[in-house]
C-alpha cells in the first residue's frame, strides 16, 4: 500500500484483523458449515449472522464464530431491535448487541425497517409500518439512539411487505430516503425485497429502484422466495429464505449493480438450508456479476477502492 | 389510532378469530385477509419450529404432528418475551404438566426440563471446569470447610420417573424398551469443554450437589446427604463431580475464595 489505511480503529486492543466487507458476495452463517467454509478453497468475500444467535454468554457458538471472524470479514445483522415499535426500542436488547458488537468488531452492523416486539410479547416476524410522518420520527430517533450506543452508523434494510396501512402517506422510497437522511444511516438494499413487495403492492421494481438513494446503500441482500396467491387469486410472494435466488431477482440485481457498482452482496438461505456447496453456487453467480458489472457502473467502482 | 395500532396488529397475530387490525389494507382497493394471513403463519410457524428446536426429545416423543399442534397451543398461552429465542420454552415443561392430552406420560414434562436445561447450558458462560490438582491443594484438615463455585452451565434435574433415561434414548433414536418409565432419576447437566454432557446421577448426588451448588461446605453437604442416603458413595460422587464439571472452583475459606482455572 502507498498510503495508511483511511481508518484504524483499535489498534492495539482489537481481538480481531481489521476487515472491512469486500464488494464480493458473502453468506449467512449456519452452523453446520462452519468447518466446511473455514477448509474450502473458495474463500467467501464475508460472512454475516444474526446478533440475536450470539446473544448467549458462552459456549461453542461463540467459539465457531471466533473462529470465523479470525478469518473473515463479519457483518452482524439484527432481527430484534424492533426498529419500527411504537413502543420505543428495548435498551436491555440494544445492550445485548452492543456487546456482540464489542466481541467480534464486525465490519457492518445492519437491522430491519420492522418491528417484531410488543407488550404482548416478541412475534419473531418482520412486521411491517406504516409510512408517514409519526412513523418516521419514531423510526429515526430510534436509529440515533441505537447508533449513539453502538458509536457507530448502521445499515437500515427495505422490508418485504404484505399488507398496506391506510395510515401510509409516503412511498417507502421518500421514507426511507428521509430516515437515511435525518439519522445518518447507510442502506442495505435486499434485492429480493424489492422484487417480493414491487409484486405484491403493484409496483414496478425499476420504479422503485430509480426511486432509491442507491448512493446509500453499502450492502446488499439477495434471497428465495415463494409463491402464494392473495384474496384475489393474484400473485403473492413470500420473502421464505428456502431456496436459490429467482432469476427474476438476479436480472434486478445485474440492474443494480451496473448502477450503483460493486457492493458487498449477502446470500441469505435461513430456511431448508441446504449443504454449503449450494449455497457457495449462488454466492459465485454474485461473484461473476459483481465482477462483470461493478466496473462499469455508473457510479463507478467506489466500493472496490476500499 | 396509530399509537394503538401495534397492539391490534400483534393480538390479531396470535388469534386467528380475530378480525383484520385498524388499518390493514391490500393494495389498490384489494383484500387483505389472505395477505395478513401470511404474518399469522410466519409467527406461528417459525415459533413453533423453534420450540421443535429446543425440544427435540418431546417432539419425538409425541410425534411431529401432535407436537406441533401441541406447540400452537403453548405458544398462544406463552408467546416469548423476548427475542432471544434460544431461552424461549421456560414454561413449557409446566406446560406440559396441566396438558390433559399428555398426562399418560408423566416424565415428558421432565424430559423438556432436561432439554431446557441443555440449551441453558450450551449457552451458559465460559469456564474452565475445578482441576483435580486445585481440590488437591487443600490441606486435608481443611477439606471439610471447602465451598465450590458452580459452573455457569451445571444444571441438576430431578425426576420421579426415568426422564435421563427416556431423554437420551429419543435424543440418541434409540427405542425405548430397556426403559422402565417409573424409576426415579436425577439428571446432571454440565459442558466441561466444549460438549453439552448429560448424565444420570447415583443415589444421593444430585442433594450433595445441589448443597454444594447452594454454597454450603463440603462437610455440611454430605453429611446433608448422608443422613437422606446412607448409601450415598462419597468418593465415586467426587470423582464424577470433577469428571463432569460441576464447579470452576472451590476455597478453603469463605473470606478468602481462591478461585482456581
Amino acid at each position: 500500500m502507498t498510503r495508511p489505511a483511511p481508518h484504524s480503529p483499535n489498534i492495539g486492543t482489537s481481538r480481531f484483523p481489521d476487515a472491512p466487507l469486500p464488494p464480493r458476495a458473502g453468506a449467512g452463517l449456519k452452523p453446520d458449515h462452519i468447518a466446511a467454509i473455514l477448509t474450502d478453497d473458495y474463500r467467501i468475500g464475508f460472512l454475516e449472522v444474526h446478533a440475536e444467535n450470539y446473544m448467549g454468554d458462552g459456549g461453542p457458538a461463540h467459539r465457531a464464530l471466533a473462529a470465523i471472524r479470525a478469518e473473515f470479514p463479519l457483518s452482524v445483522h439484527g432481527v430484534g431491535l424492533s426498529i419500527g415499535s411504537e413502543g420505543g426500542i428495548s435498551a436491555t436488547h440494544l445492550e445485548r448487541l452492543a456487546r456482540v458488537v464489542e466481541r467480534y468488531e464486525p465490519a457492518m452492523v445492519s437491522e430491519h425497517l420492522a418491528w417484531s416486539s410488543h407488550d404482548a410479547g416478541y412475534f419473531n416476524d418482520l412486521l411491517p409500518v406504516p409510512y408517514n410522518s409519526a412513523s418516521l420520527e419514531r423510526v429515526v430517533s430510534h436509529i440515533v439512539q441505537i447508533q449513539d450506543r453502538l458509536k457507530r452508523p448502521i445499515l437500515l434494510e427495505n422490508p418485504s411487505t404484505y399488507v398496506a396501512f391506510e395510515q401510509t402517506t409516503m412511498s417507502e422510497t421518500d421514507f426511507i430516503r428521509d430516515i437515511a437522511r435525518k439519522s445518518g444511516c447507510g442502506l442495505l438494499l435486499d434485492v429480493n425485497n424489492v422484487f417480493v413487495s414491487a409484486t405484491n403492492h403493484g409496483w414496478k421494481p425499476l420504479h422503485y429502484l430509480r426511486d432509491f438513494p442507491l448512493e446509500l446503500v453499502e450492502e446488499i441482500h439477495l434471497a428465495g422466495h415463494a409463491e402464494d396467491v392473495d384474496d384475489e387469486g393474484d400473485l403473492l410472494l413470500i420473502d421464505a429464505h428456502d431456496r436459490p435466488v429467482a432469476d427474476s431477482v438476479w436480472k434486478l440485481y445485474e440492474t443494480v449493480i451496473s448502477q450503483a457498482g460493486a457492493v458487498p452482496t449477502l446470500i441469505e438461505w435461513d430456511n431448508d438450508v441446504p449443504e454449503w456447496p449450494v449455497l457457495r453456487r449462488e454466492a459465485q453467480l454474485a461473484d461473476a456479476i459483481l465482477d462483470r458489472l461493478g466496473p462499469g457502473s455508473l457510479l463507478g467502482s467506489r466500493h472496490a477502492a476500499e | 389510532m396509530i399509537e394503538m395500532s401495534q397492539r391490534s396488529f400483534g393480538a390479531a397475530l396470535l388469534d386467528p378469530d380475530l378480525p383484520l387490525p385498524d388499518g390493514v389494507i391490500g393494495p389498490r382497493g384489494k383484500g387483505a385477509q389472505k395477505r395478513f394471513a401470511v404474518y399469522r403463519n410466519n409467527v406461528t410457524v417459525s415459533l413453533v419450529n423453534a420450540l421443535g428446536d429446543i425440544f427435540p426429545a418431546v417432539q419425538r416423543l409425541v410425534g411431529e404432528g401432535f407436537f406441533r399442534d401441541m406447540a400452537r397451543v403453548y405458544l398462544s398461552e406463552e408467546p416469548p418475551r423476548s427475542a432471544l429465542l434460544f431461552e424461549y420454552g421456560g414454561g413449557f415443561a409446566a406446560f406440559l404438566d396441566r396438558f390433559e392430552p399428555v398426562s399418560k406420560l408423566p416424565y415428558l414434562s421432565d424430559v423438556a426440563r432436561l432439554e431446557r436445561a441443555w440449551l441453558d447450558a450450551f449457552h451458559a458462560a465460559d469456564a474452565d471446569p475445578l482441576r483435580p490438582e486445585s481440590l488437591g491443594a487443600i490441606p486435608p484438615e481443611s477439606l471439610g470447610e471447602v465451598t465450590f463455585t458452580p459452573h455457569p452451565a451445571a444444571r441438576i434435574v430431578r425426576s420421579k420417573y426415568a426422564a435421563v433415561s427416556i431423554f437420551s434414548a429419543s435424543r440418541e433414536e434409540r427405542p425405548l424398551d430397556h426403559v422402565r418409565p417409573l424409576d426415579p432419576e436425577d439428571g446432571l447437566i454440565t459442558r466441561p469443554r466444549h460438549e453439552v454432557q448429560v448424565r444420570q446421577l447415583p443415589s444421593g448426588a444430585a442433594d450433595f450437589f445441589e448443597a454444594l451448588m447452594a454454597g454450603m461446605t463440603f462437610e455440611e453437604a454430605a453429611n446433608v446427604t448422608l443422613e437422606r442416603h446412607p448409601e450415598f458413595d462419597l468418593p465415586s460422587a467426587i470423582s464424577a463431580m470433577l469428571e463432569a464439571g460441576v464447579f470452576s472452583a472451590c476455597s478453603s475459606s469463605q473470606a478468602n475464595p481462591e478461585h482456581t482455572a
